[in-house]
């Protein structure tokens, strides 16, 4: 889908949390620091990602069947899930049957050998490709420039990402972090536009000349697909710029890379989903753009790539197997405060917000250990979510499973150990109280659950009562001592 | 009905007036309240923080102390979800079961419940922004959240709404998440303060004089960061204004 490419212009430079190497792990809380540093872009990322929720309100306001239609899309998901291998099977049959090649990837290095491998026998050197986060999630982009193939996006915002050798930070806005001036820093750098003007139309028109004769020239296109439908073999694929229509239809030769979940049963079924994800996702009753393939072109050849990457293994899991449902509206992330706040770059990983809490760490438990925590669990996330997936549960149960996996740093789980030995004894806890000459001693190890210097960094502490605890009030005022407690 | 006061240990070492109020107040409307002297914490730090098997001696002393009483009140929703949806990491036995079935937050409490029509005794002249903490919202269903269709509809406004002089006001994202979140506050430190600062902003815009909730541990975090940057806003429990607090 498109970018919003109308943010303001700064002198400010954007914030660029560094992705940690391999083998590290994604420290959030730094990449959020760093991106609120950077003031204006902060705010300005706050105000555009909050007006994608209030558009999506203001759009669920005219759909008095909205939950309805909730409850039926996660139905008719949960119904794919739990026969995906029938579903899969069907699509397979129908879709060769419509003259698709359809591949089987069980990795993302299958997926990208397959690929390159269709690109080998067909003798394509440049590529276009639509926005997929299927590829990005298979390192695609880069495995490509490995192999020397040029690569063009066709989805503005995520031009401009490739442009900047970033990743996308939002999976239906990709460049939502980025001010005006600087995609004209990032165009007057790679594509020679005035560095002095950062006029959104002068940007926007520029870009498409520099890079239509590429397209134009290109072998072979790819796209990925936001639903794959089984009783047809066909796919379906919405942008709001008609760019996936470039992808599939300038170069004889389309790839379409299809993660194995996207599987529905039936057209009908699009019935439902394709008047959710917009309104979801922007606010707009429906992507500009909708569109269905089902076959080659004349001429033409197409091949799909189912990938799997994980996401049967994820389908086995009780807890975490209905994220799978997911149809990538990003509604969660505009709604979700912290991502609004830090920015989708500081989670490091192709999925960001809370889509990305839930779905990272089955990726890799140790490199994103410390998303699940990048929550407060205010659950509005599973509010907004179009196919009702419970992702504030899955976010606490995350935690849980990663504190047992030992992936929680030890000093946080034994302080949490002291403090669960001071709270299950009244003796001590009162003991912990009476000895604190202060606040300041006694506030960190049970109140506040952890570090006070994380506390004192942005807030001050609560005053220290003048009537001393209400245990002692209550003592006082409505006990004689002779029926008090023990536990002083 | 015999009620067990339940006064979480933030309450209890820090805003004991709102302990106060709160048993107060049920007395008031009838309540037989018990405080039950042995009681310490719900859980809720360690299990926030995904170490359930570290909660569990808590939770078990948190189910002695109240197993006895036909319901428990406490004023802090948070509090009350842990007890009601996250008290798992003990056996669930029928002692369990009836304490995790019988906690209400004060508010659920008084509004279900009690089905309150009056607080004549209180009166507030002031203009209030109400925080709706995101445990009481979305958690135990006090009202309506913005994300979702439906008619509106809020226990804690309507309980205000009875209080003389009491004027409510509403800011731009009514039911944004303040930023405390337990464990988050201090994993997620500058976050935390900015989603502070963002509402204590937001609810100034508004005209709000009070900050009122039903959560002390958004309030403390809310109260926290006005006092770091000199914002004049002042924070109420939702229990002393029903109680008949004035100022
Ligand atoms: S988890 Fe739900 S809200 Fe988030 S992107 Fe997926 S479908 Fe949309």
């Amino acid at each position: 889908m498109a970018s919003d490419n109308g943010a303001n212009a700064t002198s400010e430079a954007q914030p660029r949390p560094a992705k940690p190497g391999a083998g590290k792990r994604v420290d959030h809380a730094a990449g959020a620091r760093q991106f609120l540093a950077a003031t204006e872009h902060a705010e300005s990322h706050d105000e555009r990602v909050w007006a994608m929720r209030q558009r999506r309100d203001a759009a669920v306001e005219t759909i008095p069947e909205w939950e309805e239609l909730r409850d039926l899309a996660s139905q008719i998901k949960t119904h794919a899930l739990t026969h995906l291998d029938e579903y899969l099977e069907q699509f397979e049959a129908n879709a060769k049957a419509n003259g698709i090649h359809v591949h089987w990837a069980a990795d993302a290095a299958d997926h990208n050998r397959i690929v390159h491998e269709i690109f080998q026998e067909n003798g394509v050197q440049r590529v276009i490709k639509s926005k997929s986060m299927l590829m990005e999630e298979c390192g695609f982009r880069q495995y490509m420039d490995a192999a020397g193939f040029d690569m063009i996006e066709t989805d503005l915002g995520e031009r401009i990402q490739q442009l900047d050798d970033e990743d996308p930070s939002h999976v239906v806005v990709p460049a939502v972090h980025k001010m005006r001036s600087d995609v004209s820093q990032v165009f007057s750098k790679t594509l020679d536009s005035d560095p002095g003007n950062d006029d959104a139309h002068y940007l926007t028109e520029h870009q498409r000349q520099a890079t239509r004769p590429l397209i134009l020239d290109a072998d072979a296109g790819m796209t990925g697909a936001n639903f794959a439908i089984a009783e047809t073999g066909g796919f379906v694929v919405c942008t709001n710029e008609g760019n996936a229509d470039l992808s599939a239809n300038v170069p004889n030769l389309h790839v379409a890379s299809i993660g194995i979940e996207k599987v529905v049963p039936r057209v009908e079924d699009m019935g439902v989903f394709i008047r959710m994800l917009s309104r979801s996702a922007l606010g707009s009753p429906i992507t500009q753009y909708t569109s269905h393939f089902r076959g080659p072109k004349p001429g033409g050849e197409t091949h799909i790539v189912l990938v799997d990457n994980g996401r049967s293994e994820r389908l086995g899991s009780e807890k975490f197997w209905s994220a799978l449902k997911c149809i990538r509206c990003g509604a969660c992330m505009n709604t979700c405060p912290v991502f609004r706040r830090s920015g989708g770059l500081s989670y490091g990983a192709t999925y960001t917000g809370p889509l990305g809490l839930i779905l990272d760490p089955s990726i890799d438990a140790r490199r994103y250990s410390n998303l699940p925590f990048a929550s407060t669990l205010n659950g509005s996330c599973t509010n907004v979510c179009p196919v009702k997936i419970n992702i504030h549960e899955q976010i606490f149960e995350w935690r849980k499973v990663l504190a047992e996996d030992k992936q929680v740093p030890w000093t946080k789980r034994s302080s949490l150990a002291a403090a669960g030995r001071v709270l299950a004894s009244p003796k001590s806890y009162r003991a912990a109280l009476k000895t604190a000459h202060s606040a300041l001693h006694y506030l960190p190890d049970w109140a506040i659950y952890n570090r006070l210097n994380a506390w004192g960094q942005v807030r001050d502490l609560p005053d220290v009562p003048a009537e001393g605890t209400f245990h002692d009030w209550y003592r006082k005022h409505r006990l004689n001592t002779a029926e008090a407690g023990d536990n002083e | 009905m015999h009620i067990g006061l339940f006064v979480p240990c933030f309450i209890d070492a820090f805003y004991p007036k709102v302990g106060i109020a709160t048993l107060e107040l049920l007395e008031r409307l009838g309540c037989r309240v018990d405080y039950p002297f042995d009681q310490t914490c719900c859980g809720q730090p360690m299990v926030n923080a995904g170490c359930h098997a570290e909660a569990a001696a808590t939770e078990q002393l948190f189910v002695d102390n109240f197993a006895a009483y036909d319901a428990i009140v406490a004023p802090s929703g948070s509090c009350v979800h842990q007890v009601r949806d996250n008290l798992t990491a003990i056996e669930q036995t029928p002692a369990v079961k009836h304490v995790r079935e019988n906690t209400f937050e004060l508010v659920e409490y008084l509004h279900d419940v009690l089905e309150v029509e009056a607080f004549p005794w209180a009166c507030f002249p002031h203009r209030v922004g109400y925080h709706d903490s995101c445990n009481t919202l979305r958690h135990l269903g006090h009202g309506k959240p913005s994300e979702l269709y439906g008619p509106s509809f809020s226990k804690p406004r309507t309980m205000l709404s009875k209080v003389e002089g009491v004027e409510l006001v509403t800011p731009d994202r009514p039911d944004e998440c303040c930023g405390f979140g337990g464990t988050f506050s201090a994993t997620e430190p500058e976050v935390s303060g900015q989603m502070g600062r963002d509402k204590i902003a937001d609810h100034g815009r508004a005209g709000a004089d009070y900050i009122v909730s039903a959560d002390t541990s958004c309030l403390m975090h809310q109260a926290g960061c006005a006092k770091r940057i000199g914002a004049g806003i002042q924070f109420r429990h939702i229990a002393e204004i029903l109680n008949g607090a004035n100022a």
